[in-house]
């Protein structure tokens, strides 16, 4: 049985890390883009996890744990934020997210 | 005692400060919900005696210099230095929110347990050894905040500030964590000291850096660039620093911005020490676009929030030219910059926060008009404020400038040159800079005073936290000695190369 090797995790990590900033820049819907961040982090996490395969450690492993459990306080911080953007304006579309001006 | 109780006591003596922060932030949280709508300001005093007897903490933490849990904490001079700071910038700010939250009909206990938690998170960042110290630091500073920023709910600007703030803060966050991850797979550890050693055993093996490591000092500069402000990372912040509720922008423009720069001093100048020559173009290009972004963008402002919040950009680009330089004089230079930086910031934007009035319609420089007349010691202490960012001799903004410019110009190595040339765009930049404070200054005193304007008295806890600023930035100005003195010992400790 063959052995994935490490590299090819590192590729799909940097891969899924890569759609996530694409979609954070171009798309539109709040709620979309706090999904694309989502990803980011699930992208790390794969990371962590690959490396700490390579080293052979578990501080790692722990790392992702840590990781989770801080996505998890954002979402739920983000979630109130965004329900109070729906409440203001009607709408999650980002491009009406622009009372303030440079 | 048994010497495993010992050990938790020690452990516990070097987190004093967090650990006070965290328990005054929770017993408001509790303590909330039984308190009458109108008696909410005491929650308030709760707050600012729980940032009292964590200054206190910090006096303890300076007794007992070292490592605490494993090697998460580093509890030496430098972290006790930037903990002074930050403290001090917390109760401050909470000094001067009493009266806002009152105005604005949102006194609440969150306001003061957010703050408190977010103070406790700068704290661990300012005090991190080990990367996952740092992260949950940098998160539970920035979680906190994100609410805070969007705290006058029935402002659309405020929401509209808190969700840029939070997208783009999580977006960034993410950059550092991938940054992490790089170093982590780069050198197997996430030790601030042990990377170091892992690097430079690397530099002698093979006579070179691991490619991921370089990949990780860009990642983790996009992170980190966005929490202190800088270009090409600074674009949200004007519009978070001016939706955010005045003294939270007081907040956010100073305390993160120290803490987060002394997680940069020791990622940069301590871990990656051994590849300074790479990561100090990234740090002078992003100087020279910081501070010439700041202060253009804020010549063209007619709201002095926003101005200020241009002007705080600026100043994290001088503080890039002391950073640039790396060297224990450039790092004491930091220190000192960010201490004067944030007694002269808390003091000008918590003015704002008594003048801007209800729901913040008073912002513009035209309202300010013949203020000198109107309020004459208000106006002296605004434009003390302003006069110290500007780098007026006798400020503490003055000698924050001159010991950054000196750290830049003393470093001898093959990019002595452009040293050189980064003190002199600084201090063009200081000249442009001084169009935009004199400016208000000569509204202030020199135009017809605007009759649509009618002041109102300066609430006692706001002038005790406006005099303690002015006091503050005039004694750095005049007697800088003890604490650049402090300064050089905290860098000293962090052992640089």
């Amino acid at each position: 049985m063959s052995v994935v090797p490490i590299s090819y995790y590192l590729v799909l990590s940097a891969v899924l890390f890569g759609l996530g900033v694409v979609a954070f820049v171009f798309k539109r819907n709040v709620i979309t883009i706090f999904m694309s961040i989502e990803l980011m982090l699930n992208a790390i996490n794969l990371a962590f996890i690959a490396f700490a395969r390579a080293h052979n450690q578990m501080d790692g492993l722990v790392f992702v744990f840590f990781v989770i459990v801080v996505a998890a306080a954002e979402a739920a911080v983000g979630l109130a934020i965004v329900i109070m953007l729906a409440r203001h304006r009607q709408s999650l579309s980002a491009e009406r997210i622009n009372s303030l001006k440079f | 005692m048994t010497p495993a109780m010992a050990e938790q006591f020690v452990n516990l003596q070097r987190l004093a400060p967090e650990i006070a922060l965290c328990i005054f932030g929770i017993v408001i949280m509790l303590a909330d919900p039984f308190m009458p709508r109108e008696k909410r300001r005491a929650l308030g005093w709760i707050a600012f005696i729980g940032a009292l007897v964590a200054l206190v903490g910090v006096h303890m933490t300076a007794h007992s210099p070292g490592l605490a849990y494993s090697g998460l904490i580093n509890n030496d001079a430098f972290s006790v230095l930037f903990h002074l700071i930050i403290i001090s910038a917390a109760a401050l700010v909470i000094l001067g929110s009493f009266d806002y939250l009152d105005r604005e009909g949102i006194q609440r206990g969150e306001y003061y347990a957010l703050i408190l938690f977010a103070t406790a998170g700068m704290g661990i960042l300012a005090g991190a050894n080990e990367l996952l110290t740092a992260f949950v630091g940098l998160e539970m500073s920035s979680i906190s905040t994100y609410v805070l920023v969007g705290f006058r709910r029935r402002a659309p600007v405020s929401n509209e500030a808190s969700v840029k703030y939070f997208l783009l803060g999580s977006f960034a966050t993410a950059f550092f964590l991938y940054g992490i991850a790089m170093v982590y797979g780069a050198t197997g550890t996430t030790r601030i000291d042990e990377i170091q050693a892992a690097l430079q055993n690397s530099l002698s093996q093979e006579g070179h850096l691991p490619a991921l490591s370089i990949l990780a000092l860009g990642l983790i500069f996009v992170g980190l660039g966005f929490k202190v402000v800088v270009a090409p990372f600074q674009i949200y912040a004007p519009d978070v620093y001016e939706g955010a509720p005045t003294p939270v922008t007081a907040l956010l423009a100073s305390a993160p911005k120290a803490a987060t720069f002394a997680l940069m001093i020791r990622i940069y100048s301590v871990s990656f020490a051994s590849s300074s020559d790479t990561w100090f173009w990234v740090i002078w290009i992003s100087a020279v676009l910081t501070m010439f972004i700041g202060n253009l963008a804020a010549l063209v402002q007619t709201n002095v929030k926003r101005m200020l919040a241009y002007s705080s950009i600026a100043h994290a680009g001088y503080i890039l030219v002391a950073f640039a330089a790396s060297t224990e004089f450039g790092v004491a230079a930091v220190l000192f910059y960010l201490a004067a930086y944030v007694a002269m910031k808390v003091g000008a934007f918590l003015v704002l926060a008594h003048l801007g009035q209800q729901d913040e319609r008073r912002l513009s420089i035209q309202d300010y008009a013949g203020l000198g007349i109107k309020q004459p010691a208000l106006a002296a202490c605004f434009s003390l404020f302003l006069l110290s960012l500007l780098g007026l001799p006798a400020t503490g903004g003055f000698v924050g400038k001159f010991f950054a410019f000196q750290g830049a110009l003393d470093v001898h190595s093959s990019h002595g040159a452009w040293f050189v040339w980064l003190v002199v765009l600084a201090a063009i930049n200081s000249v442009i800079g001084a169009y935009y404070y004199l400016r208000v200054i000569i509204a202030m005193y020199f135009w017809s005073p605007n009759q649509d304007y009618v002041p109102t008295r300066v609430a006692p806890a706001i002038a005790v936290a406006l005099v303690l600023c002015a006091v503050l930035t005039i004694y750095l100005g005049i007697l800088p000695g003890t604490l650049h003195s402090a300064a050089l010992t905290a860098a000293h400790t962090l052992a640089l190369h």
